[in-house]
């Protein structure tokens, strides 16, 4: 497959999506976590046998009767359930609208009940911060270390230089994406969404670096025979069926646990999961295409 | 070849005792596993409540904070024992000026009763008096309910009026005692729940670690106080400032729904292992059924371990990453094989090529996982510790496994 001949298309079709990305994160802007600002997450499963009760007659129940402002909620098909997000409220209004929502419709069961003061949001934001940065600083010198060696004719720090845009390619979109979710699921940037994001970064800086790897190996042997892109595209494709095989396996795992495994991890994994394949996607149809973008006339 | 048929019998018994140990359903004679050491698991599967308090320390003096913090996890986990939750965690944190108290409620049907007897835990405290008239001020001692070993009802034998007869622990009595003995001739006054409950003047120095509390209280009052006390009473206020809870049927059906996704993703994986790479394939899923007890029983062993549905994320995401190393090996070794060399020989140069990739490619996992741990919020730690054992072990599985698994078998064949 010559991917840098057809690298205009490649490089055109993540640009298409990095810019959809970045337009969804400012039209629809991102809902930050309870767990990031404080607040209240409930989760009430109405008892089969109970009078029917809708999604709209709950929301004017709760506006109405429970004068709750500023709430949100989402049915969740799956669990049968509503999902009801507000501020923090202390145990004892808890415990007051809970008897006052069995009163009104009868027997529910609590799947889930959060609530996180504005303190404790402030320290995970803090932490969640911390943790970003350090796992950044901790590529940033693995990647160092991966590209020590000096190479011609591109320079070292280019094959770094790429290799934590394309990382930024890997994570913009997952973000995008959340963005779109934020604004049809109610789906928050929580601590689990920074955590989905530092597994891809992990995972898609290690595909790169395999790219690279034989890019480099490739010059040094036949640097004089070959032209740049010739050698380059030889080495995608060498590496193309363990770049494929190794995703396909962690692709495959993803998917059985976004179809099968449990609701709460859904999103978690749905992230994972386009985070895996866009990275993917970057080590082989952006990363080394870029490497001629940026080579310059020089060599 | 020695070397290799001991290597296989040693993992085979490996195996067989990992199996034995993780698995909790053999029969009572050789369920060795879950007898000296049950899985720990997360409230999140078991259903439960995760509850953070703001501890009050305010008024308490930089250097006594530390046993109040003991003092107060003691009275609060002689609290939820009462209400018979089985093994309560009790941990106090400091989180940068602030001091709070974990309280990790496993199972509990009737949370939210649970919450509210921790939160009718009593504050009570003994405050000296400085100055009168207008000018009076309390001033807090160290002796507080923590230090209460019993409380009950008694009456006055001349008026008849009711008051609340307290008796101190030892260390408690020796407090008392100084306590007193500093204000013979003035008054000390009890302060149950921030209120003035009741003044009394010393006479003498009080030893033994008896004391009234008589104020102006009903019977039914003082029962109530008395049985309050009796549960254990906090050194210092607290505050609820976090609540995460869990009900038992959604944590149920999460560990359910978890497993079983793992064990159709391992199978997925291993059909498509078989398909790609024909025999090689065959060997890597036999090395990932090995894996998986393995990486089981390292979780199981590690002390204080507690399996979370995230964890279980982050090993089933191992499961899928422990292939890759499968992955590297035999691209290699196909490459060795197409430049001519033998099937044993291009095995072993597969191997030893593979090795530096297989070192760096789980270096920036490595990197991340580290890291999300010290981020320290539950979920993550969960799910970090996983991805950490499950791609350490990973490599020791691919270097170790695969190899003796293809030695033993492939090598003798040609």
């Amino acid at each position: 497959m010559n991917i840098i001949f057809y690298r205009k298309y490649f490089l055109g079709i993540s640009g298409i999506l990095i810019l959809a990305s970045i337009v969804s994160v400012f039209v629809f802007g991102l809902k930050p976590g309870i767990d990031f600002v404080g607040g209240t997450l409930w989760q009430i499963k109405p008892i089969a046998d109970s009078q029917q009760l809708t999604i709209g007659d709950f929301k004017a129940f709760l506006e109405k009767e429970l004068l709750i402002k500023n709430f949100s909620v989402y049915s969740e098909t799956e669990s049968q359930s509503f999902l009801l997000r507000m501020n923090h409220i202390s145990e004892s209004e808890h415990q007051d609208y809970l008897v006052k929502v069995k009163l009104r419709f009868g027997d529910v069961e609590e799947l889930r009940y959060e609530t996180i003061g504005p303190t404790i949001g402030k320290e995970l934001r803090t932490k969640a911060i911390w943790a970003i940065i350090l796992v950044l600083f901790g590529i940033s010198f693995y990647v160092a270390y991966a590209f020590r060696k000096v190479s011609y004719p591109i320079k070292s720090w280019k094959y770094g230089a790429i290799t934590l845009i394309t990382l930024f390619h890997d994570v913009i979109i997952p973000t995008g994406l959340l963005a779109v979710l934020g604004y049809f699921k109610g789906v928050e940037l929580n601590t689990n969404f920074i955590v989905a994001l530092l597994v891809i970064v992990g995972f898609s800086v290690h595909d790169t670096i395999v790219v690279f790897d034989r890019i480099r190996e490739n010059l040094i042997i036949s640097r004089d025979k070959l032209e740049l892109k010739e050698i380059i595209n030889q080495s995608i494709n060498q590496t193309l069926a363990r770049s494929i095989n190794t995703s396909v396996t962690l692709v495959l795992v993803l998917m059985t646990l976004l179809l099968l495994g449990p609701e709460s991890l859904k999103y978690f994994i749905l992230i994972i999961l386009v985070g895996v394949i866009i990275g993917t996607y970057s080590s082989i149809f952006i990363a080394s295409p870029s490497l001629i973008l940026i080579r310059g006339k020089k060599a | 070849m020695k070397r290799t048929n001991l290597l296989l019998i040693a993992l085979f018994i490996l195996e067989i005792l990992s199996v034995f140990f993780i698995f909790p359903k053999f029969p009572e004679s050789i369920n060795f596993g879950s007898k000296f050491l049950p899985w720990r698991l997360g409230l999140d599967l078991v259903g439960g409540s995760h509850l953070i308090y703001e501890v009050d320390m305010s008024r308490i003096s930089d250097a006594g904070r530390d046993s109040v913090m003991a003092g107060l996890r003691d009275v609060i986990e002689k609290r939820v024992n009462l209400f018979g939750v089985s093994e309560p965690q009790v941990v106090s944190a400091k989180e940068g000026e602030a001091y709070r108290l974990i309280v990790e409620l496993a199972g509990v049907k009737d949370i939210s009763a649970a919450i509210n007897q921790i939160g009718e835990t009593p504050f009570l405290e003994f405050r000296e008096v400085i100055g009168s008239g207008t000018s009076t001020q309390f001033l807090a001692t160290n002796l507080t309910g923590r230090y209460l070993k019993s409380a009950q009802l008694d009456f006055n034998q001349t008026t008849g009026g009711p008051f609340l007869s307290i008796e101190f622990n030892d260390e408690g009595a020796k407090l008392f005692e100084e306590v007193t003995e500093k204000n013979v001739g003035k008054q000390i006054c009890t302060f149950v729940d921030y209120s003035l409950a009741d003044c009394a003047t010393v006479q003498e120095k009080i030893s033994g670690g008896k004391a009234q509390i008589t104020g102006k209280f009903t019977v039914d009052e003082v029962k109530q106080m008395a049985s309050r006390f009796n549960a254990g009473a906090l050194p210092a206020p607290i505050k609820l400032i976090s609540q995460q809870t869990v009900g038992a049927s959604l944590g149920q059906e999460s560990l359910e729904k978890a497993v079983y996704a793992g064990a159709i993703g391992t199978l997925i994986i291993i059909l498509f292992m078989i398909s790609y790479y024909r025999n090689f394939g065959f060997f890597a899923s036999l090395a990932l059924l090995i894996y998986i007890p393995l990486t089981l029983a390292v979780f199981k062993i590690i002390p204080g371990f507690t399996m979370t549905l995230a964890g279980i994320a982050g090993f089933i995401l191992s499961i899928g990453m422990a292939v890759d190393a499968n992955v590297l090996i035999f691209e290699r070794t196909k490459e060795e094989i197409k430049n001519g060399l033998s099937k044993a020989l291009a095995i072993e140069e597969g191997f030893k090529r593979a090795w530096p990739s297989i070192r760096d490619s789980n270096a920036s996992t490595i990197i991340t996982s580290v890291i999300l741990y010290y981020f320290a919020s539950s979920f993550v730690k969960g799910f970090a510790l996983a991805l950490l054992i499950g791609v350490l072990v990973s490599m020791f599985s691919a270097i170790t496994i695969t190899r003796t698994l293809l030695r033993a078998f492939i090598k003798n064949k040609i």
